[in-house]
């Protein structure tokens, strides 16, 4: 696959007229233009020509991108940013030798996170650990820098992580109008339990029977966005035969980085003719929970709620999958709802995946550079529809000394809809 | 410069703006080889990205202490090589200067570090009903300091004036690392404009830290409208008409057969695929008018021969259509690979002729054009499309964008509109100016950089470029 490193079809649209720069957030905070989306592709052609070496430098800049495809959506050529990202990813991973630290910590994330065994055990570890002041340690010196910043990422006890079992078919409130399959996924169903029953809640009560292929399983999306290209591929390979045997309208996501992943399954299958056909048939059915939820007629206002609120676009939804007005409107149709413009709100907050863990001090500025951005709305409440963003920007207002809470738009909907009106705090 | 003179040039610049201010590692330098001009390439030595208009100064004194040539960078946008480092070992780049300083709703002027983006000007001033004129097509991405460089214009310039127009003051850091402020908080100063010359100076001058721009209401009300031709001459024909016919609209831009298929292919806005040309007439201003100077327009280009005029419905329609005329020379890598855009102006009534002549030199040299321009100021865009592994095609595009802009000349234009000469268009200078009017501009010149270290070898031709003179002169021209 290395021969695809930057290759014309995808790079080739890059006629090298920058008007990406400015909506690329490592360019903002560090910029310097190999730290840019042109750049980066200059130095992909570079690597690929064997102009510049791969080395260290070359490897780093590569590591700095985010992959939030924020150039993708500016971009007027249509370059497929995001392919080429992942292909330079592939090439390095395959032919760069890393540090051991590198290789150990790459290793473990990519094995770990699509594995729902070790996250639910991860995430039972840590409810008993934040019940005994885990969340502590991040204040001493005891442990090393980098692993005290990733203590960071671990919620409060009022959020706690969550893991759930969902029922193979959950039948609507009334008479079944539609049919749609969930993905359970792994760091979702391990750690974010909650999401996901709120998520059945209020499909369920929009007349849609829910079905969750037990063997789904992760999409695959944090191995193929790191370049772990091999890896990735067989646990999408699972997913798609789980939804494609499934009779639904749609295969929904409540996880950006899933949705986006899933959406390129028949690009990534493209070589294969096997699994080509399937692969495309579930991609033309995965649509975000949001947008689902926005397209039903009878998806109505809900009862009056008082909170100000504010929605961060989470990059993988807006850039991947091109979901932006959907949940802004759903929110905003919502009685005695006041609505705040959040400033850069499709700017990454860092959280990108595994990008925190690998790349902690830009993740942590363009983290603190977000929270600043959601502490000057002055709203009660920050709606988005990722889970990394969700940990990241808590992590981030909590060291800002703010109290705004941080919510997926699943949540934020179920409560306002079947639990009524949250007080403003 | 020797590797031993970088590498201590290196040292002194990390001890002025830090050892993360310094771009020396060639893999990181390869990158700054060329900006939207993509014909002439040339990395520098070293980066510096100073963070203050002190140190700025700082790094300006130590070169000038050394007597090492500099080139300055704003965001890499521009279409003239403006900031390609051509004897100029080390490119100071002003990216992390990207703050508004002070917003000023009262005054209406904002006070801004020239390495903040245009269009996050009137982002912020939008809440209090005011934005920044100048919109070039680039304006998501290009920086300020670059707009002051280029004298940068955009669609709406035709009513409301370029980039001059809208300056008061800037702060503009000699060559010799001297800290000047040329114009100020009002309008007009006494003395001799010196913020005049220095805008539009390609930055030959010095480097501008800061700029306090003038802002504008946003206005009360406005129309746009899409008519439809079956040719650009018909097109040309209605704006010379408008023009002529005393009407000001806010902008007036049209878009040929080949722009028309690459911005459809691109935003799906649902322009006729057919059409030969469209023209995006704006009209702005007090809603009491509008209708009746719409119905003026409509009627012009009814007389000659659009075959459709639509009008946006809403805002986001109206939104939708610019961003097709922003993005479109981006959407050209649908094309081909590559691109050269060409910036000549001809008076008004002269845009069929000049349109016409541009169409045969495409045919002529075997070449893709497409026109995507302000064809109310008469500033044509053709928009070379080439392959730059062809070599044979390449010089091909460079021969063609000379004649297109000698044509310009002889019709009584200009060789640029906004994108400025940079290293583009230095050969050409002898078409429009005589060897007495290029000295008299380097001599004023050399008041603000007698070293000839700034951002050199641009705008002026070398001395065998400027042997070959020809006629017509801009005397002849005008």
């Amino acid at each position: 696959m290395s021969s695809k490193l930057a290759d014309f079809e995808d790079s080739g649209n890059c006629i090298h007229c920058g008007l990406c720069i400015a909506s690329c957030p490592t360019f903002l905070e560090l910029g310097t233009e190999i730290d840019s989306p042109r750049g980066r592709i200059q130095l992909m052609r570079s690597l690929r020509d064997g102009t510049v070496p791969l080395d260290d430098t070359s490897v780093r800049h590569l590591d700095l991108c985010l992959g939030c495809r924020a150039c993708e959506t500016t971009c007027p050529s249509g370059v497929r940013y995001g392919a080429l990202i992942e292909g330079a990813r592939e090439f390095v991973e395959s032919r760069h030798r890393r540090s051991w630290w590198e290789r150990m910590k790459r290793g473990l994330l990519n094995r770990a996170l699509p594995n729902p065994t070790i996250m639910k055990t991860f995430g039972w570890a840590v409810r008993w650990m934040t019940r005994l002041g885990l969340r502590r340690l991040a204040g001493t010196r005891l442990l090393p820098a980098s692993v005290r910043r990733s203590l960071r990422y671990l919620p409060e006890p009022e959020t706690p992580f969550r893991s759930v079992n969902l029922p193979e078919i959950t039948a609507p409130a009334g008479a079944a109008r539609h049919r749609v399959g969930l993905l359970a996924g792994c760091v979702m169903q391990s750690l974010f339990g909650d999401t996901h029953a709120s998520t059945v809640r209020l499909l369920t009560q929009h007349g849609c029977e829910v079905r969750v292929p037990p063997g789904a399983g992760c999409c695959g999306a944090l191995p193929l966005h790191n370049g772990d290209r091999e890896r990735g591929l067989a646990l999408a390979r699972r997913t798609v035969a789980a939804f494609d045997g499934l009779d639904v309208d749609a295969v929904l996501t409540n996880a950006a980085g899933c949705g986006a992943a899933m959406r390129e399954y028949g690009a990534h299958f493209k070589d294969h003719p096997g699994y080509r056909a399937a692969a495309e048939r579930v991609a033309a059915k995965v649509r975000d929970v949001a947008e689902f939820l926005h397209g039903l007629p009878e998806f109505a206002p809900g009862r009056s709620v008082n909170v100000k609120v504010a929605y961060h676009d989470a990059c993988h939804l807006l850039n991947g999958q091109g979901v932006e007005a959907q949940p802004r409107e759903l929110l905003k149709n919502i009685a005695g709802i006041e609505w705040i413009d959040l400033q850069e709100a499709d700017v990454c907050c860092g959280s990108a995946g595994t990008y925190n863990l690998t790349e902690p001090e830009l993740a942590g500025r363009l983290a603190a550079r977000k929270a600043r951005n959601v502490v000057a709305t002055g709203a009660d409440v920050l709606v988005t529809g990722n889970p990394g963003c969700i940990l990241q920007i808590r992590a981030a207002l909590r060291e800002q000394g703010s109290t705004i809470r941080v919510v997926h738009t699943a949540d934020f909907l179920a409560e306002a809809y079947t639990h009524g009106a949250q007080a403003r705090s | 410069m020797s590797f031993m003179t970088t590498s201590r040039l290196v040292g002194w610049l990390q001890d002025i703006v830090g050892n993360d201010g310094v771009v020396s590692h060639p893999t990181e330098l390869s990158v700054y080889d060329c900006d939207g001009y993509t014909l002439e390439k040339s990395a520098p030595d070293v980066v510096v990205l100073p963070r203050s208009t002190d140190e700025v100064a700082a790094v300006l004194k130590r070169l000038q202490c050394e007597g090492v040539p500099f080139v300055p960078r704003g965001t890499g946008t521009g279409l003239s090589g403006g900031c390609l480092p051509l004897g100029a070992p080390v490119m100071v780049s002003l990216s992390r200067m990207n703050r508004i300083l002070e917003l000023d709703p009262a005054n209406r002027r904002a006070v801004v570090q020239s390495g903040v983006i245009n269009s996050w000007v009137s982002r912020a001033a939008k809440p209090h009903g005011l934005h920044y004129v100048p919109d070039p097509s680039s304006q998501m991405a290009c920086s300020i300091g670059g707009n002051v460089a280029e004298n940068s214009g955009g669609p709406h310039t035709l009513k409301y004036g370029v980039t001059t127009n809208h300056v008061l003051g800037v702060t503009l850091v000699l060559p010799d690392g001297e800290v000047v402020r040329l114009g100020g908080m009002t309008e007009d100063g006494p003395g001799y404009d010196l913020l005049g010359v220095t805008v539009g100076s390609e930055g030959t001058f010095g480097i501008v830290t800061e700029a306090i721009l003038k802002l504008q209401p946003l206005p009360q009300g406005c129309k746009t409208l899409l008519a439809v031709f079956d040719s650009v001459a018909d097109g040309s024909a209605a704006v010379s008409a408008i023009i002529a016919g005393g009407i000001v609209p806010a902008a007036l831009e049209m878009l040929d057969h080949l722009i028309i298929q690459a911005v459809e292919d691109a935003f799906h806005f649902g322009f006729p695929r057919a059409a030969g040309a469209v023209l995006i007439a704006e009209l702005d201003g007090l809603e009491a008018g509008l209708e009746r100077a719409a119905g003026k327009v409509r009627e012009v280009c009814e007389a000659n021969g659009a075959t459709e005029i639509r009008v946006a419905r809403d805002d986001r329609e109206r939104e939708a259509l610019w961003k097709c005329r922003k993005r479109a020379f981006g959407a050209l890598g649908r094309l081909a690979p590559n691109f050269c855009c060409q910036d000549g102006v001809v008076p008004p009534n002269r845009l069929p002729e000049i349109m016409e002549r541009v169409a045969a030199i495409g045919k002529a040299y075997d070449l893709r054009i497409g026109n995507v321009f302000h064809a109310g100021d008469g500033n044509i865009h053709p928009i070379l499309l080439y392959d730059e592994r062809d070599r044979d095609e390449t010089e091909r595009v460079v021969a063609a964008g000379r004649e297109i802009l000698r044509e310009c000349v002889r019709l009584g234009g200009s060789l640029t509109g906004e994108h400025g000469i940079g290293v583009e268009k230095v050969a050409l200078m002898p078409l429009i100016f005589t060897p007495d009017d290029l000295r008299t501009m380097e001599a004023v010149r050399a008041v603000f950089d007698p070293g000839d270290r700034c951002n050199p070898n641009k705008i002026f031709p070398s001395a065998e470029e400027r042997v070959e003179v020809r006629t017509p002169r801009r005397q002849a021209a005008m």
